[in-house]
C-alpha cells in the first residue's frame, strides 16, 4: 500500500513537470510574442523617430529571448550584440545627428496621405493571409527532403554545432559575408568623406624632403650692419 | 493552444512582416523609419528561419540566418550613409520631399 501510494505521487509529479513546461513554454512564447508585436507597430506609429529606435531595440530584445528560448542561444546572443550594440546605435546617432527627431511622424493625421493607409492596409492584410494559407496547408515529409540531422545529437551545445557546420560545409558563405561586410564598410566611408579646401594640414613628404641648401643660409654679418632678410 | 509548434513562431514572423510591410506603406514622413521597417522584415524571416531550423533538426537555417544578419547589418550601414549624404545635399530627408527622380 505504502509502495503504491509512492508511485502515485511519483507519477502525479511527473504529471505535473510535463504539464509545467508546456505551459511555461507557452506563458514565455505569448509574453514575448506580443511584446514583440506590440512594439514593431510602435515601431511604424510611433510619432518620434528616437520613440521608434528605442521600440526597435525592444523588438529585437524580445526575439532574441525567443531564440534563446527556442534553442538557439548563439543566435540569440548575436542578436542581441549585432543589432542592439551596433545597428540600433548607429539608428540612434543618425537621428541624433541629423535632428529629426522635432519632425513629427504623423501618417494618420495627415490630409494628404491619408490615401496611401488603404492601400498599404489592403496590401498587407493580403501578404498576412497568403502566408497564413502557405503556414496552414504546410506538411512536412521527411522521406522527400534529405537533411543531415546534426541538431540530433544533444550532447554538444549549440555554439558547438553551429561552428562545426559553419567552417566546413558553408565555409563559402562565412567568406561571402566577410566580404560583404568589407564592401559596406568601405562603401560607407567612401560615401560620408568629405575632402575639405581651406584646412591646413601636415605634408610629411614637403618636410622630408627638404634639403640643407634651401633652409640654411650662410652669410657673412659684417659689424654694425645687421642682416636683411627677405621674405 | 497551450502547446507551442512550429505554427505559431511562422505566425509570429507573418505578424511581423506584416507590420513591416504596413511600415513601409503608411510612413510618408521620415525616411529611417522605413529603413527600420525594412529591418523588421527581415528579423520575421530571420524568426521563420530558426524556427524551421530547430523544428526539422537542420542547422542549415541557423547558417543562413547569420547570413541575413550580415547582410541587414551592411545594408543598415549603407543606407544611413545615403541618408546622411543626402542631407546634407539637400537638407532633408522627409519622403514627400526626395522626388529628385520624379519616381
Amino acid at each position: 500500500m505504502a509502495t503504491d501510494g509512492r508511485m502515485f505521487w511519483r507519477l502525479i509529479l511527473k504529471l505535473t513537470i510535463s504539464i509545467d513546461k508546456m505551459i511555461v513554454h507557452a506563458i514565455f512564447f505569448y509574453t514575448f510574442s506580443i511584446i514583440a508585436v506590440v512594439s514593431a507597430i510602435m515601431v511604424t506609429a510611433s510619432k518620434n523617430t528616437v520613440h521608434s529606435v528605442f521600440f526597435l531595440i525592444l523588438d529585437f530584445i524580445s526575439i532574441s529571448c525567443l531564440f534563446i528560448m527556442i534553442g538557439a542561444e548563439f543566435l540569440g546572443m548575436i542578436m542581441l550584440i549585432v543589432y542592439v550594440g551596433a545597428v540600433a546605435v548607429l539608428f540612434l546617432f543618425v537621428v541624433m545627428m541629423l535632428n529629426v527627431a522635432q519632425q513629427k511622424n504623423q501618417w494618420f493625421a495627415g490630409q494628404a496621405t491619408s490615401k496611401h493607409i488603404p492601400v498599404g492596409l489592403i496590401i498587407s492584410t493580403l501578404i498576412f493571409f497568403e502566408i497564413i494559407i502557405v503556414i496552414g496547408g504546410w506538411k512536412y515529409k521527411p522521406e522527400i527532403f534529405d537533411i543531415n540531422n546534426s541538431l540530433a545529437s544533444t550532447s554538444v551545445s549549440n555554439t558547438h554545432s553551429l561552428g562545426q557546420v559553419l567552417y566546413t560545409d558553408y565555409i563559402h558563405v562565412f567568406q561571402i559575408s566577410g566580404m560583404i561586410l568589407l564592401v559596406a564598410m568601405v562603401g560607407a566611408i567612401v560615401l560620408t568623406f568629405r575632402q575639405r579646401s581651406g584646412v591646413k594640414k601636415q605634408s610629411y613628404i614637403k618636410q622630408i624632403s627638404r634639403e640643407r641648401a634651401e633652409g640654411v643660409e650662410v652669410l657673412e654679418v659684417q659689424s654694425n650692419k645687421g642682416v636683411k632678410i627677405d621674405d | 493552444m497551450t502547446e507551442i509548434g512550429l505554427g505559431h513562431y511562422l505566425t509570429l514572423g507573418a505578424v511581423i512582416f506584416s507590420i513591416g510591410i504596413i511600415g513601409i506603406f503608411l510612413n510618408r514622413k521620415n525616411i529611417i523609419v522605413i529603413l527600420m521597417s525594412i529591418e523588421l522584415i527581415l528579423l520575421a524571416v530571420n524568426i521563420n528561419l530558426v524556427a524551421f531550423s530547430i523544428y526539422l533538426g537542420d542547422l542549415a537555417g541557423q547558417v543562413f540566418t547569420l547570413f541575413i544578419l550580415t547582410v541587414a547589418a551592411a545594408e543598415a550601414a549603407i543606407g544611413l550613409a545615403i541618408i546622411v549624404v543626402y542631407f546634407r545635399n539637400s537638407g532633408t530627408i522627409r519622403v514627400e520631399e526626395i522626388d529628385k527622380l520624379k519616381g
